[in-house]
């Protein structure tokens, strides 16, 4: 194995956020919405994030809600890179009007800025986790599926692509076995990227309070709630951004890794 | 005739090109090109890059569809080795799964089976064993060529059509590759279309050969009359431009 210091850093930070994350599902300090009197309390041993205007313990909360974030962006990844590579895929390797077509509905789709689709997206559909992964993804499908339409139609023209149909392989076949796996680099890549894009666009839809309900803990709604008290109460904004800054961290570090280790 | 396993009559071809001013015209590359290709014989076809040759093969395996004229395949599926042995194997995949990846798309077989025939195929086209476990980067361009006529021959076909198969390999390893393929016509009675700009090669491999210039095939004959006796002034340059 080559030294790789990008990709072990980036997993070893991924996997301490990760781990927080998971402590945070069986076990939090304090209950995460449990309110008390000692309101806004610099850290200390008994809170070592401080505590919000509730008296709402801060590390409990975004034990809580960085695990919010992180399904969300997963999930946001996930339905931007199966549809995009889905697209992308056809696209590339058809050509023609399918192209013409699809790409089309994707340039219209990327034309629009994001918020605004975001926007309306959330109104119709409504708030909470699953409406959010639902409209990230699909505002995210546009740039995953230009970077697989353009490799697969470069691959297209490969010669172990017509060694493939020489085989018989099916259309399906060629596409998803045999050059899938050559373009997983550049689009695992993407994924890192996306998946960083996807944190910080929840967290801005969560501070325009148009992503989860407040009562749902997410790192972007307690940011947005920190920034009012920022000159009383520091802590709140940095206990919250540094596992946002963390988690954005490790990943991309592992998707810098994966880019090196390929070369 | 029941030997033939390929017949090519009056076959012509063109493309679409767009000029700089966006008009599209057929630009003809084929012209009334007719062969026939026996079983076990190696039939080659030379001329100067550009005359079409690569159309022949891409109209022959269907690739290209604009054509006028008869192809007719006495043959099921016939396999193809390209020129470039870097670019034909999935760089993604070991040598190995390249090998079984057309009996897994046959799926006749079970893994065992597979594996054996893949290790018999590997023997025969002189590939050692320990390669099967590499990618193809980890190979040499002469192992690539073995790999490419392996996964030829492990479906068994009737006739390869090999486009310059060994003008990317220095001359040894060219050597060794056409000694490979003629011990596969010789053994299994396959039959090569094979294309190549090197008069050399085609000297030492086929028993007939065929000369084409602008999309014409101007002479035809077997490889010693062809050599001693051209009748073509554009063979005889093509002759004294490879001593």
């Amino acid at each position: 194995m080559k030294k790789n210091t990008f990709l072990r850093v980036g997993l070893v930070l991924t996997a301490l956020v990760v781990g927080f994350i998971a402590l945070g599902l069986v076990w939090t300090p304090y209950a995460p919405n449990a309110m008390d009197f000692s309101r806004l309390l610099p850290p200390s041993l008994a809170h070592p994030m401080g505590t919000d205007k509730f008296g709402r313990d801060i590390l409990s909360r975004v034990m809580v809600g960085a695990g919010d974030t992180l399904l969300i962006a997963l999930g946001t990844v996930v339905i931007g890179t199966v549809v995009g590579t889905l697209v992308g895929a056809l696209t590339g390797w058809y050509g023609g009007w399918v192209d013409e077509l699809l790409m089309r509905l994707n340039d219209a789709l990327a034309s629009f800025p994001s918020i605004l689709i975001l926007l309306v997206l959330v109104s119709l559909l409504g708030g909470g986790q699953e409406h959010m992964m639902l409209a990230l993804g699909i505002v995210f499908i546009p740039s995953y599926a230009r970077i697989v339409r353009s490799e697969f139609a470069r691959a297209r023209t490969q010669n172990y692509v017509r060694m493939a149909e020489l085989m018989g392989a099916s259309t399906a076949r060629i596409l998803f076995v045999h050059i899938l796996p050559n373009i997983w680099h550049t689009l695992l890549s993407a994924i890192t990227i996306g998946f960083n894009n996807a944190v910080l666009a929840e967290a801005a839809m969560s501070y325009l309070s148009i992503g989860v309900s407040p009562d749902e803990a997410s790192l972007g709604y307690m940011l947005s709630e920190s920034q009012s008290i920022l000159g009383s109460a520091p802590w709140y904004a940095l206990g919250t951004g540094l596992i946002i800054v963390l988690l954005i961290l490790g990943v991309s570090l592992i998707g810098e890794g994966l880019q090196r280790g390929e070369n | 005739m029941d030997d033939l396993v390929l017949e090519v009559k009056n076959l012509t071809s063109w493309y679409r090109v767009t000029d700089d001013r966006g008009r599209r015209h057929d630009k003809t590359v084929l012209r009334d090109v007719s062969f026939t290709l026996r079983r076990g014989e190696i039939l080659g076809l030379v001329g100067e890059s550009g005359t079409g040759k690569t159309t022949l093969v891409k109209n022959v395996l269907g690739l290209v569809k604009t054509n006028m004229g008869e192809i007719i395949h006495y043959t099921k599926r016939p396999q193809m080795i390209f020129q470039d042995p870097y670019s034909s194997l999935n760089p993604a995949y070991t040598v190995g799964w390249i090998l079984e990846e057309p009996l897994r798309i046959y799926g006749k077989y079970d893994a065992a089976e597979r594996r054996r025939r893949v290790e018999e195929i590997a023997e025969k086209v002189g590939l050692p064993a320990e390669c099967l476990a590499r990618k193809p980067n980890g190979l040499s361009g002469g192992q690539r060529q073995r790999v490419s006529i392996g996964v030829a021959l492990i479906q068994k076909p009737r006739l390869i059509i090999a486009d310059e198969p060994v003008s990317a390999l220095d001359v040894t390893i060219q050597r060794q590759i056409l000694e490979l393929m003629r011990s596969v016509r010789d053994e299994l009675g396959i039959s090569f279309l094979f294309i190549s700009h090197d008069l050399n090669v085609v000297y030492q491999l086929c028993d007939r050969v065929m000369v084409m210039k602008d999309g014409r095939i101007v002479e035809e004959n077997t490889v010693p009359e062809l050599f001693e006796h051209p009748r073509e002034p554009y063979t005889r340059e093509l002759l004294s431009a490879a001593d």
